[in-house]
Order: C-alpha cells, then sequence, then structure tokens
C-alpha cells in the first residue's frame, strides 16, 4: 500500500505516476523509510499465527530442557498392575503396557523430537548452505559439479535413504542417547540438505547480480569479505524459512522412523516409539497412542506455523 | 511550447444527458492503515467525440475515478460512498453487477498504462481480441479470430496475420499497446478510458499511439478520457481539461483556456514547471511540498500547505468552484489573483 | 524443445549414476556383515559363503562390483536375491501395485486439492478459506502413519465406508482409502499452493483487463485467472510423482500392500542389497523421468518459457 518513493521531491514537468496505483497513503517525509526486515516484524507482531506457534515451540523447548517442570511422576517406574490403565486420578493420560505414566513419557518424549529435529536442521542447512553458496558464487564448473552432486542426492527419497543409512548403523541398548539423537539426525540431513542448496543457491546468484556486491567487488573486497558481508546476510530469509518448516517435517520423519522401529531405539523416550508400541491396542486403549499423537502433531504444526508466519511477513508479494 | 486549438466541444441538444457523467463522486479505500480517501467529489462529463484529459499526479485519484466508471475497483478495499456515474442518463452504480457487465467492452472501454502486464501472458494475442466477439456477440472462435486479425490491422501491426497467435511477450510496448487499443475498440464503445496510454513508451512510439487513438476516436466520433501527467500530450489532443489534486478537480477548463489563464494555483504550478526552450538556462520552476496524505488530508482547501496564495480562510474553508469563463471554474478562493498573474 | 529435452536427458545420465552408485555404496559398502543372520540361528557354512561371494562379486574392490553391476544392469539383468529368486520378478510384481497406488493418491491430491484452492483462493478470508487453512495444516502436521491409522480406523473399522486392507491383486477400489492416506500432504500442498497462486493472480492487472473486457466472473476466474494459477500446481503435482512412488513405505505397511514400499523395507532389513538397489534406481529413474516431463510441460502451459 505505502510507496515511499512516490513524489518525493515534489513536481518538476512531468508527474510521476502509476496508472492504476492505489493512492499513496504513507507520507515520506514525515516517516522513516522502513526495512524489510521492520516491516517484516511489524507484520508478525499483528500475526496470532506467529504468537501461538512461538509460544508452544517456548513450552516445547522448555518441556526437553526440564521435563521435571510438567510432570513429578518418573517416565520408567512400571507397574504392571495398572498396565493399559485409561485416564485417572494420578494419572491424567494413562498408563501404558508396561504401566508406566503416558503423561510422564509423552512430556519426556520431547527431547527426542526436539533434538532430533534440531539436529537435522542444524545439520542440513550448514551443508545445505555451503553447497549452494559455493555453486552459487563461483558459478561455473563448481556450480556444474555441485549442482549435479545435488541433483544426485535429491533423486534419493530422504525416508528411504534414513532407513538405508539406520540399517547400517543400528543403535541398540548400548548407543548413548546423544549418539542416537545424532544417528537420526544425521541420517535425515544426509538426504535432507538438497532443497536448502538449491535454494541457497539461486538466491545467491541473484544477490550477486546486486549493485552493491558489484561495487564491493569493485572497491578490491576478497570473495571471503563478500560473501561473509553481502551475499551471506542478504539470502539468508529464505533459507530461515526453509529450516523453520524442515524442522517440523523432521520431527515428523524420525516419529515415521521410530514408528518402524529403525529410528531411535528404548530406552530412548519418544513418540514414535510410543505409538508404534501402542498400534497394537489401538481399539482397546486408544489413550496410549493419543497423547503421543496429539504432542507430536502439535509439535509439527507449531514449527510449520511458526515458519509459515515468517514466510509471510518476508514476503511482500503476499501482503 | 506552442498551442494548438483542437476545436470546441461538440455542440448538444439541450436536453439531451451527456454521454458519460460523473457526479460528486466519492472513493475511498479501507485499509488497515485506515481509510484513505482517494476520490472526493468529483464530477465530469463527456459527450460522443469529445476529448477530456484528465491531469493530476500520482494519488490525486484520476485512475481510481477511471476504475469506478469502468467498475473495475478493488472492492474491498475499494468503495464507491456516493456520487453517481450515469451512460446516457442511466446511473450505472445502481445496476445490478449482471447488467452493468454488458456495458464495460459494448459502451465503455478501458487502455491501461502498462499493456504487458494488462494483457495475459498465456493466451495468444488474437485469442484475447476474439473473446470480445465470443463473449459479447456469440461468435464461434474461428470466426472471433478472423474479427481480430481485422482489428489488428486496423490498429496497424505488421505482418498481422503471422502474427495473430502470437502471445504479448513477442510484441515490443508499442505493439502490444496496440493491441490493447484494439481490444478496446473491438465492439465499438461510445466512451474510451486511456488510462496514460503512452507513460511506459519510447517518445516516437508516444505520438504513435497518440495519433491512433485521435484518429480512432474521430473516425467512430467516440468520447475519449485521456487520463496523464503529461502537459504536452494534452495540448495536442485534448478538447477540455480537468485537473485533479488529493481526490477532486481543482480546475476545469477548455484547453486553449488552461494554457492562457490558469486559474488555480496548482495548475499555474504545473505550467510553470515545464521546461521551455525560451526560458533556457533559467532553473525550472517546482512545486514545494509533497501531496497530502489521503488518509489525513489537510482542512480547508488540500492544497494549502503548498500554496503561495493561501491565507487563514484556505485553511478553514474549502474552496467552491468559482465560475473563471465559458466552462471554465476554479476551487480557489483567490482565483483571480492566480489569473491577474499576481505572483508572491 | 526437442534439443532442450535431448540435453536433459544426457543430463540425467550422471545424475543416475551417481544416485545408483551412492546406493549401491550404502548398500555394500557400510558396515555390517552380509551373511549375519542370513542362515538361522547357525553361522553359515563356508560353501554357502563362498557361492554368495562370487555371485555377488564380493571380493572385488567396489567400484569393479559396482561396474560389473551396472554391465548386467544394461542388459537387463537385474540380479538375484541371496535366496536365487530372480529381482526383476518381485520388481515386477511389486511396481504394477504401487503404481496405481501412486496414480489413485494423484488423482485424489489433484482433485481435491485443485478444488479446495480454487474456491478457498476466490474468497480469501472467508468462511471455507479458513477451513481450508486450518484443515491443511492439520494434515501437513500429523505424520503419515497417524493420519493412516485416523483413517483406517474411522473410515475402515468406524464406519466401514472402505476395505481395511487390500486385498491381492489390488483392484482400484481398495486403493482409494490408502491413496487418501498416501496423497494427504502433497493434498494439503496443492490446495495451498492453488489458493496463494490464484489469490496473488486475482490481483494481476490482466485480470483487471479481463473485468473491463466485460467479461462474465466465472470466465475471468475459470479462464484468465484458473489457467494462470494452474502452472506452478500442475508442476508439482507432475514432480510429485515419483515422490509419491517412492515416499509409499509407511501406507504400504498400514493396508497391507504388496508394493514397491514394502519390498524395498524387507530388503532393506533383511540386507537383500541386490533387491535394494534395482528398486531404488528404478524409483529415482521415475523421479528424474517425471521431473523431466514436468519441465516441459512448464513450456508447454506457460508460452513465456523458451528452452532452447
Amino acid at each position: 500500500m505505502s510507496d515511499p518513493t512516490a513524489s518525493a521531491a515534489g513536481v518538476t514537468g512531468t508527474l510521476e505516476g502509476h496508472a492504476g496505483s492505489p493512492p499513496t497513503t504513507a507520507e515520506p517525509g514525515r516517516e522513516k523509510p522502513r526495512s524489510l526486515g521492520r516491516d517484516a516484524w511489524e507484520d508478525l507482531r499483528h500475526n496470532w499465527v506467529f504468537w501461538i506457534a512461538s509460544v508452544l515451540i517456548l513450552i516445547l523447548i522448555v518441556m526437553a530442557i526440564a521435563p521435571g517442570v510438567f510432570t513429578s511422576a518418573s517416565p520408567t517406574a512400571s507397574d504392571l498392575d495398572v498396565s493399559r490403565q485409561g485416564p485417572g486420578p494420578g494419572a491424567p493420560f494413562g498408563y501404558d503396557l508396561q504401566g508406566r505414566d503416558v503423561l510422564a513419557r509423552t512430556i519426556y518424549g520431547a527431547r527426542a523430537s526436539i533434538l532430533v529435529g534440531i539436529f537435522a536442521t542444524a545439520f542440513a542447512t550448514i551443508v545445505g548452505s555451503f553447497m549452494g553458496i559455493v555453486a552459487g558464487y563461483y558459478g561455473g564448473w563448481t556450480d556444474t559439479i555441485v549442482s549435479r552432486l545435488t541433483d544426485v542426492f535429491f533423486a534419493i527419497p530422504i525416508f528411504l535413504g534414513a532407513i538405508l543409512v539406520l540399517t547400517s548403523f543400528p543403535s541398540d541398548e548400548n548407543t548413548s542417547q546423544v549418539a542416537a539423537y545424532t544417528k537420526v539426525a544425521v541420517a535425515l540431513a544426509i538426504f535432507g540438505w538438497t532443497s536448502t542448496a538449491r535454494i541457497m543457491r539461486s538466491s545467491v546468484i541473484q544477490v550477486k547480480q546486486a549493485d552493491f556486491v558489484q561495487a564491493a567487488r569493485a572497491l578490491g573486497a576478497s570473495n571471503s569479505a563478500i560473501i561473509r558481508k553481502h551475499v551471506l546476510p542478504n539470502s539468508l530469509t529464505p533459507v530461515i524459512v526453509v529450516a523453520t518448516i524442515s524442522l517440523g517435517g523432521y520431527i515428523g520423519a524420525e516419529a515415521g522412523l521410530s514408528y518402524l522401529g529403525i529410528g531411535l531405539q528404548p530406552p530412548v523416550i519418544s513418540w514414535g516409539i510410543a505409538i508404534s508400541d501402542a498400534q497394537t491396542y489401538l481399539r482397546v486403549s486408544p489413550h496410549m497412542m493419543m497423547f503421543p499423537i496429539a504432542f507430536l502433531s502439535i509439535t509439527v504444526l507449531a514449527f510449520i506455523m511458526l515458519g509459515d508466519a515468517v514466510r509471510e511477513a518476508l514476503d511482500p508479494k503476499l501482503r | 511550447m506552442t498551442l494548438t486549438e483542437t476545436g470546441s466541444p461538440a455542440a448538444v441538444p439541450a436536453g439531451t444527458p451527456p454521454l458519460l457523467e460523473v457526479d460528486n463522486l466519492h472513493v475511498e479505500f479501507r485499509t488497515r492503515e485506515g481509510v484513505a480517501k482517494a476520490v472526493n467529489g468529483v464530477s465530469y462529463a463527456i459527450n460522443a467525440g469529445e476529448t477530456l484529459a484528465v491531469l493530476g499526479e500520482s494519488g490525486s485519484g484520476k485512475s481510481v475515478t477511471a476504475q469506478a466508471i469502468m467498475g473495475i475497483l478493488d472492492t474491498p478495499p475499494g468503495f464507491v460512498t456516493k456520487g453517481s456515474i450515469r451512460y446516457q442518463g442511466d446511473d450505472l452504480l445502481q445496476m445490478p453487477e449482471g447488467v452493468r457487465r454488458t456495458y464495460r467492452g459494448e459502451h465503455l472501454a478501458m487502455i491501461f498504462q502498462d499493456a504487458l502486464s494488462s494483457l495475459n501472458p498465456v493466451f495468444s494475442v488474437g485469442y484475447q481480441i476474439a473473446e470480445m466477439f465470443r463473449v459479447h456477440r456469440g461468435m464461434s472462435r474461428s470466426d472471433g479470430m478472423k474479427k481480430a486479425l481485422e482489428l489488428m490491422e486496423l490498429v496497424n501491426i505488421p505482418a498481422a496475420r503471422e502474427r495473430v497467435k502470437d502471445y504479448p511477450h513477442q510484441f515490443s510496448g508499442g505493439m502490444r499497446q496496440r493491441i490493447m487499443i484494439a481490444m478496446a475498440i473491438a465492439l465499438d464503445p461510445e466512451v474510451l478510458i486511456a488510462d496514460e496510454p503512452t507513460t511506459a513508451l519510447d517518445v516516437t512510439v508516444q505520438a504513435q499511439i497518440m495519433a491512433l487513438l485521435k484518429e480512432l476516436q474521430r473516425e467512430r466520433d467516440m468520447g475519449l478520457i485521456l487520463i496523464t501527467h503529461d502537459l504536452g500530450v494534452v495540448a495536442d489532443v485534448a478538447d477540455k481539461i480537468a485537473v485533479m489534486y488529493a481526490g477532486r478537480i481543482v480546475e476545469r477548463a477548455p484547453v486553449y483556456d488552461i494554457y492562457a489563464r490558469p486559474a488555480h494555483p496548482y495548475t499555474e504550478g504545473l505550467l510553470a514547471s515545464i521546461p521551455r526552450v525560451d526560458m533556457k538556462g533559467q532553473e525550472l520552476f517546482a512545486i514545494k511540498g509533497i501531496p497530502p496524505s489521503l488518509m489525513r488530508i489537510p482542512p480547508g482547501c488540500p492544497f494549502n500547505p503548498r500554496c503561495g496564495y493561501a491565507r487563514d480562510i484556505c485553511r478553514e474553508q474549502d474552496p467552491p468552484n468559482y465560475p473563471v469563463g465559458d466552462a471554465h471554474d476554479s476551487a480557489c478562493h483567490f482565483w483571480e489573483e492566480v489569473v491577474d498573474g499576481t505572483r508572491r | 524443445m526437442g534439443r532442450y529435452a535431448l540435453r536433459r536427458l544426457l543430463q540425467m545420465i550422471p545424475v543416475l549414476l551417481g544416485s545408483t552408485f551412492l546406493i549401491y555404496v550404502m548398500v555394500w559398502a557400510l558396515p555390517g556383515d552380509p551373511f549375519a543372520g542370513r542362515c538361522g540361528q547357525r553361522p553359515c557354512t563356508d560353501a554357502y559363503i563362498a557361492a554368495q561371494t562370487a555371485k555377488f562379486n564380493l571380493d572385488d574392490p567396489l567400484i569393479v562390483r559396482y561396474f560389473k553391476y551396472l554391465g548386467n544392469l544394461l542388459q537387463g539383468d537385474l540380479g538375484q536375491t541371496f535366496a536365487g529368486q530372480n529381482v526383476s520378478d518381485l520388481v515386477a510384481r511389486a511396481y504394477p501395485t504401487t503404481l496405481k497406488l501412486a496414480l489413485v493418491a494423484l488423482t485424489i491430491e489433484a482433485v481435491v486439492g485443485l478444488g479446495a484452492g480454487v474456491l478457498a483462493g476466490l474468497r480469501r478470508g472467508g468462511y471455507f478459506d479458513n477451513f481450508v487453512l486450518v484443515s491443511t495444516l492439520f494434515v501437513i502436521s500429523l505424520p503419515v502413519f497417524v493420519i493412516g491409522f485416523m483413517l483406517q480406523y474411522g473410515l475402515g473399522i468406524r464406519w466401514g465406508v472402505f476395505p481395511v486392507t487390500v486385498s491381492a491383486g489390488a483392484p482400484f477400489a481398495d486403493l482409494i482409502l490408502p491413496g487418501l492416506v498416501l496423497g494427504s500432504l502433497s493434498l494439503a500442498y496443492v490446495a495451498r499452493l492453488m489458493r496463494s497462486s490464484l489469490a496473488e493472480n486475482i490481483r494481476a492487472d490482466y485480470i483487471r483487463t479481463a473485468i473491463a473486457k466485460g467479461l462474465p466472473r466465472r470466465r475471468v476466474v475459470g479462464v484468465h485467472a484458473v489457467r494462470n494459477s494452474l502452472i506452478p500446481v500442475i508442476t508439482f503435482i507432475g514432480a510429485d510423482f515419483g515422490t509419491l512412488m517412492g515416499g509409499a513405505i509407511i501406507t504400504e505397511g498400514i493396508f497391507n500392500i504388496n508394493g514397491v514400499g514394502g519390498l524395498v523395507y524387507r530388503s532393506i532389513r533383511l540386507r537383500e542389497g541386490a533387491t535394494v538397489i534395482a528398486v531404488v534406481t528404478l524409483l529415482v529413474l521415475v523421479f528424474l523421468l517425471m521431473n523431466l516431463i514436468v519441465d516441459l510441460l512448464y513450456a508447454v502451459l506457460d508460452p513465456r518459457i523458451r528452452y532452447e
């Protein structure tokens, strides 16, 4: 709506005009020109989706760091007498097959999902950004080779690739938790970095041609300085959006792998494992499955909503 | 700058309503940031064979008025809040959309500034012209294409037969605008609105397009509303001029009169800011300040903050239209001073 | 166009080689004894190991093995499983089923997704638009196995609208429910993509022209806006076919379908390298071909795109 460039210096000769453009409502004289970042923040501030997603994610992160805040029950204490008992006093989510508190297990399960999601996103974003910058900035043969390499990895379905990797490096009871998380995250990121690389590449190519980059080059700035100071900050936005949305995707994928019995393994507490364990008793004890599913879905939902809101704020076309 | 008189408005028998008459039109845009009053009581009329030039800078409401006439305002956020638009006496604003639609293309047509974005990129130009005949006249696709070809030849597109199946992006800017014109005049409309038809074009092409418009208008006796910011174009083709500022018409006059006797400080400023050969070496005049925000139009005369003639009354009282001469009026309390040439 | 297609086909060769090599390495070169657990509780006999080692050229360096495999592949020989079954037979049995399933999913995703997207995009901010936004958000957030369970439980078990599992031969009627599950994520994306594409195009200058031409609203929307908005959506749907075929592992598991997903999953678990490589190679081939077709389709749909 606002068009701060219109009629900035009074009228000289011909008037500047855009047929059919809505009337100018901004007052360029009195308001500072707003940057895209500030505009985006203004947009986000008024977006309830953004706030809901942020609050949910914050809660989930606290849950992952300090699950004890939300429940005093132990996730591992097992009492076969209450096996598969439904929700009741003392156990609002009921008990699982081994008679463990479903609420506690669901809350403790947040850590696995969040950590795998963050690790996988971090690996994929770092590798993808690096590949994308190299291909986009240097161009030529480097671009050809990196792009074909990206195609090679892109052509293999992520889930299938992750299953293959995890079959070759199985986890068992002796694997440390962090190692287990990392393994699943890496397995997902090996085939997940390609979309980041493609997006990074195209936005680097765009930024590279911008006048300010040409100017920096003409002034004798080194390649690494140009990449650090100009290319990277200006091509980061789409990557951030993709990272946020894919974080949700990775969490879902982790649950899928654990559900197949191939991702995380007990004794790690994970929503995917819980869902997988509960499926046999779906008809008689649906509570065992319902709560992990609800938490898993809300987590994925929160990240996708956040990514959606950020993208909408950053994409002026959608406004 | 040469002033050529292009003839006075065609004589209309008394009692016949004008071909098109806009009366006290108000349009506002309701946005999240507030309400922008884009058009505030615009009135003008046009008869067959007549050319009205509507002059104003971006945000003056000239295009919005045209969109309201055509019924192509983006609603929401744009709403017509008051006034009437009468075509041969019938108020278009009172018609149900289904009826009003049949007036578009048939009686009222419009061409836009940017022909490239105004033509659909994925259909051939022939298809888009033929669509007029297929929808309004129920012609078959092949008959429509024949008509399209005729029209493309009429607007002087070279090798029209080979190019009728080409897409908009394959034409040059001038050719695209010719295609827009062909599409607009396809059904022989009585009123043609040209919204800055030459702004996006090279200077040489501009002249050709204006000549084509003028020729078509004469042949078909169309009323032409020419929306522009280019005073040079106006002098050659228009019969009368309406100058718009902040959503209202500040001065209305026959074309010869406006150059000779501008009666509003804004018009005066516009004329003074045209580069002229005989004033070579002198500094070009510029109206100081910027147009007001349409959400906060100042009370009184909207031009008062930028006006050299402004006194207290200008900040308090919205000036009415003072008659200046034959078919010439000005919305300025001190129009006489302006006409007398008392500069600040 | 023809030359472009040819160039793209040639470009596919290194990518296909790269992908198969990558899979080959992951199957044969990663740690793990290929014979572990192959012979039940007992360790495999030396004779068996020797025979299998010879059959899969396990003593050769990896790269030599890979090219020997490629040589066989070019002659149409997909190799054998450890038990001596022809991989080509397994693939021939599984592929048609998954192909059918993917087609059903694609049809559902296109019809429902496009319809919902158009209706939502036309009335942005309206009741239906909000419904589409919220429901697609849920579908995107729910993992596919959850959607699978819910639909299987609700539509299959509870109300009995659809069969719970797919019978042998996989008739199309049985595949509707699994197809809906498999295509659900893409359906949500298609609806959202169509919605935003349409909402963007409806504000384009040429739409204003179409209205100014006096076209009826359904023609303005149905011909001018939808035609342009379809371009990105159709390319998404086209490229999605390959993804659907490769992503059917969980869906096939839930509905007990004997397709590619089940085959590749079992083969990975049983370390049947030859089968895994063959199936994945075919999946990659389908994926690459679909991408090529989509790129060519793009030029057909959008006259502004010209390949040379």
